[in-house]
This record gives C-alpha cells, sequence and structure tokens, in this order.
C-alpha cells in the first residue's frame, strides 16, 4: 500500500475505513538466512537495505519488546554530518545524503527537517576549534558556516548574547543539519522491510546464541529456538549482554543520556542550538515542544531513567543561554541507555564467530547514523567485505591503536566520553 | 545515588569523580601481552546488574573508593576504600 497526497483525500472522505496495518505479525519460521537481533532503527534499517540491496530476503529481525521501543524512539533527533575526523567524516557525510533521499526510498514522511544547525562559541581557542571542524566538513563535500557575533544575532534573537561568563562570540552554521520525527524512521524502514519479505519478529527476546565449532548455528529465545546462517546483533544499550551470549567482552560500557521535552509552545526555535560550554542542546518539536539534553550521567547504568545532578545542570545551562525558556513548563524526562566505546565512535564489524557480526558502539550519537549503519552493516552481512564509508569502524581498534576516531579529543579511554 | 565513603560518611554523589569498572585494580604486569593489556584497558563486562566501580572522593577527602552496587535500580550495597581492596 502506498501512500499519496490523493490517499490521504480518499480516505478521509470514506471514514478512514481503508487503512490496514502497515507490517504482518509473523511467527518465527524455524530457519532464515539472517537474523538481525534488535528492531530499534538500525536492526530495522539493516533488514531493509538487505532486502533492497542485496536481495537477501529470507530475513527476520527479532526485537525483545516492540519495534522502535528503544534509543530509536527516546532520542532528540538531531541529524547531522559534522564529524570532523577521517572514518567518521565519510560515514555521517554518506548518511546525511540517505537522509535527505530517505522519504522518498520509504515512501513514508520522517518528517526531516533540515531546520539548520548552530554549535555557538565563546572564546577565541573555540572558534579555532570549530573553524577546523568547518574547513574538515567542507572539505569532505558538505556545507558549513562560520558566523560572527552578529550572524549569531541576526538569526537567533534570543539568546543571553552578554552572558558575563559565557559571552557568545558566534557559531559555526551547519545548514542541512536538523532533526526527524525518530519514531517514523524506524516504522519506515519496518514497513519497507515487511514489504520486501522480511518477518518482523516481536515480543521474542534473545536469550542465547548457538555456536559449534566456531560458527554461528542460530539463536535461542523467548519463542524458540531459531536457526540461521548469519546473525547480526544490534542492541544498542544492551551489546554487552548479548555479546556475552557468544562469549565475547566488548570495549562498551553502558551509560544513561537523559532527555527533557516542555508543554507545547508557539514556534520559537527554529533551528537547533546548542551551547558550546555547558552541555545542552535545544530544538523545537513540530507538536511545539521545546526538545532539550545534555551529557551522560556519567557513570555506567541501565536504568532508563536519569539522574538529579545532570537534571539541574542541563536546566541550569539552558537557563544560561536562552533566559527566555524559563518560562516553560518541563513535561517529561527520560533516560536511554547509550552503548559507549572508549573513543565515542562505533563498530561495525565481524567477531571472531563465523557468520556473527556486530553493530554497536553509537553512543549518544546513533541516530543520525541510522540509515548508513544499516547501509554498512547490510553490506557487510551480505558481502563479508565493510562497506567503504565505515572501514575504520573496527572492533579490534583500541587493541591495535589503528585508527581510533576520537572527536572530542580527550582520550580514547572509558569515562572520558 | 548517595555513596557512603568510608572516611567521611554518606555524600551525595557529585562530590565523587567516576573513574569506571574495579577491574582498573587489578593491573597486569608489564610484559603480561597485548591482549591482556587490552582487557583491562578496554573490553569490559559491563553488567546489568551486581558491579563493582572506582569512585574518587574528589570533593572530600580525595579517597579511591570501591563501591558495591546495582547498575539497573542504583542501589549502593557498600564501599570499601580502594587501597584495602587492592591489598
Ligand atoms: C536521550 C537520548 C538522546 C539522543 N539524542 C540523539 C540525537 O539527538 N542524535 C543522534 O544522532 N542520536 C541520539 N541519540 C542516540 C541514538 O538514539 C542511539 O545511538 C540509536 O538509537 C541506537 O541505535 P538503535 O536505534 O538501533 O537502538 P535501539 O532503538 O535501542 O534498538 C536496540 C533494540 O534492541 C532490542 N534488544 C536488546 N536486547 C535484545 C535481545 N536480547 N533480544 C532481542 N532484542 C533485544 C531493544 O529492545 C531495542 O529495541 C540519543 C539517545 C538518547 C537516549
Ligand atoms: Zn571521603
Amino acid at each position: 500500500m502506498r501512500y499519496s497526497a490523493l490517499r490521504v483525500i480518499k480516505e478521509g472522505l470514506t471514514g478512514n475505513r481503508g487503512w490496514q496495518p502497515v507490517w504482518r505479525d509473523p511467527e518465527p519460521k524455524a530457519e532464515y538466512d539472517i537474523i538481525i537481533i534488535g528492531g530499534g532503527g538500525h536492526g530495522l534499517a539493516t533488514a531493509y537495505y538487505l532486502a533492497k540491496e542485496h536481495g537477501v530476503t529470507n530475513v527476520a529481525v527479532l526485537e525483545k519488546g516492540y519495534l522502535g521501543g528503544g534509543n530509536v524512539g527516546r532520542n532528540t533527533t538531531l541529524v547531522r554530518a559534522n564529524y570532523f575526523l577521517p572514518g567518521n567524516s565519510e560515514f555521517y557525510s554518506h548518511s546525511l545524503k540517505l537522509w535527505e533521499g530517505m522519504e522518498q526510498d520509504l515512501n513514508y514522511n520522517a518528517m526531516h527537517s533540515q531546520r539548520g544547525l548552530i554549535n555557538l562559541f565563546h572564546s577565541d581557542a573555540q572558534r579555532d576549534a570549530f573553524v577546523r571542524r568547518g574547513n574538515a566538513m567542507i572539505n569532505q563535500g558538505d556545507d558549513a558556516i562560520l558566523l560572527d557575533r552578529d550572524g549569531v544575532r541576526k538569526m537567533v534573537p534570543y539568546l543571553d548574547f552578554d552572558n558575563t561568563r559565557f559571552p557568545i562570540y558566534g557559531g559555526l552554521y551547519h545548514p542541512r543539519g536538523g532533526t526527524a520525527r525518530h519514531d517514523a524512521v524506524a516504522w519506515g524502514y519496518a514497513r519497507g522491510a515487511d514489504q520486501r519479505g522480511v518477518d518482523l519478529i516481536q515480543q521474542c527476546e534473545v536469550t542465547g546464541i548457538d555456536i559449534e565449532g566456531g560458527v554461528v548455528k542460530g539463536v535461542q529465545t523467548t519463542r524458540g529456538a531459531i536457526r540461521a546462517k548469519k546473525v547480526g546483533i544490534v542492541v544498542a544499550g544492551r551489546s554487552g549482554q548479548v555479546a556475552a551470549m557468544a562469549g565475547m567482552r566488548l570495549p562498551i560500557e553502558s551509560h544513561v543520556l537523559q532527555a527533557f521535552v516542555t508543554e507545547g509552545l508557539k514556534p520559537c526555535i527554529d533551528h537547533v542550538v546548542s551551547f558550546g560550554m555547558g552541555h545542552f542542546y535545544i530544538s523545537q518539536s513540530d507538536k511545539g515542544g521545546l526538545v532539550f539534553g545534555g551529557d551522560l550521567d556519567f557513570y555506567a547504568s541501565y536504568a532508563a531513567r536519569g539522574n538529579l545532578p545532570m537534571v539541574e545542570h542541563v536546566m541550569e545551562a539552558g537557563m544560561t543561554l536562552m533566559p527566555m525558556i524559563g518560562k516553560a513548563r518541563v513535561l517529561r524526562s527520560w533516560g536511554g541507555i547509550m552503548d559507549m566505546t572508549p573513543d565515542g565512535s562505533p563498530i561495525i564489524d565481524k567477531t571472531d564467530t563465523q557468520g556473527l557480526f556486530i553493530d554497536c558502539g553509537w553512543c549518544y550519537g546513533g541516530f543520525k547514523a541510522t540509515p548508513a549503519s544499516g547501509f554498512a552493516f547490510a553490506h557487510l552481512m551480505a558481502t563479508g567485505r565493510p562497506h567503504q564509508t565505515a572501514e575504520k569502524f573496527r572492533l579490534d581498534r583500541f587493541r591495535t591503536g589503528v585508527s581510533i576516531m576520537d572527536e572530542e579529543g580527550t582520550g580514547a579511554q572509558h569515562n572520558l566520553h | 545515588m548517595r555513596i557512603t565513603c568510608p572516611i567521611c560518611g554518606e555524600r551525595d554523589r557529585r562530590e565523587f569523580y567516576y573513574q569506571g569498572a574495579a577491574v582498573a585494580l587489578d593491573r597486569p604486569a608489564p610484559d603480561a601481552g597485548p591482549q591482556a593489556w587490552d582487557d583491562y584497558v578496554h573490553l569490559r563486562d559491563n553488567p546489568a546488574g551486581r558491579t563493582r566501580d572506582l569512585w574518587f572522593h574528589e570533593m572530600g577527602c580525595g579517597a579511591w573508593i570501591v563501591v558495591e552496587r546495582d547498575t539497573v535500580i542504583h542501589e549502593v550495597y557498600s564501599t570499601e576504600l580502594a587501597e584495602k581492596a587492592a591489598r
């Protein structure tokens, strides 16, 4: 069933009785060519591209809860390509291009809105760092514009420009950056995968991975054993537990990241704005809520809710940057479990077990990566070779020291990202 | 979350700096080989449940503390000075 304006009008005039569920609810088969563990954005995108790009359709996505109930439905929806280290640059650049064609490709409205992203800076040294980042973005073929103070003021006049402690010096503007409706991204990929024959199996938790003689044979689940020729682990914050089922320890620690939303307001924040000093960023959803967030709670945790110190820090940073939001009432806050790597960059690789693959380590930035991660992981699983945009996302890079991608420059160590 | 420093008593989490898994106390020999060092520096059990990790009482007495706690419910079970735990 294709969506179109005509269809919406017709259904509207006939009482909306013609809409059908957009994916099936199949029983698991005894065997698949490929099993994807995890029905988040990355798992669903992987299944979609396996079918679309590689013609592999005997595929199941196994999800322990419901589709899109993990981080893909909990994030603050920023989509951008402003990375600057080789490895990350080409990958996120590719991802943004896939975003730009996604809605047409999926025939699904993901509400992708390229409203522009402004990263503010508050000192000369920070300006230098952003000039360097902007140049790297331009070299990669993406867009970056350095704004001085007046340039920022023209676009976002409501900031506290003369804050005594952190006056605004300017900003790096990334016009193609923006937001998307996160649930719709999961649903769009789910629908696309289902239409191509992929079985999406919900309420199906993987509890074991069957390996014989170093070769993967299938998985144990709460809905019985399922055999498979290849298995891909795409479980974000749960990567450590699922990898342990295959006897692996990962360079990953799970941390909580929080987010907040206010009551719905008239349009007032037109862009995505990030504060260069306290960790704080904000955008306004199409419903009118101000959606904002900050840094990790900064200790290992699997509680999908946050702790008070970071709530306070985020509120203080927001008030410092844009005092006007003090009048808005916070409606909800929540947390998601982040798979943090020592260098803050992801992993898309084979494992030591033949036929077992892993896609993880997305930290707090994996929503924007959803299409390119699925694309690259599908390529790796179908062909056995890494896709050219994801060649550096090796699982063993910390042991070898080759291609560590530490965007923040704090050092490739667990507690620093 | 509140953590009991064995020296100062119960304090707010904000007084402490988080180092990570208490694996840091089991430093391998310098010549233990790359795998042992990779295990120590990078690879983690990352449990959902009971864990032992290292916290530094940065805004208090400056002690390193091994905290046994639950990563799912954030309950703290016990704390001990790292210099004792390491022995
Ligand atoms: C508060 C917050 C804000 C964020 N903001 C941004 C942002 O602005 N921009 C950005 O790019 N990124 C952001 N992120 C990060 C981004 O959301 C994640 O990196 C990304 O969603 C992770 O990939 P995923 O969608 O596949 O994960 P998930 O949606 O978490 O998918 C993993 C799935 O695996 C399932 N699973 C786990 N274990 C099992 C098992 N044993 N068997 C079966 N299924 C299992 C889970 O139930 C889950 O559905 C944010 C994250 C959070 C929490
Ligand atoms: Zn103390």
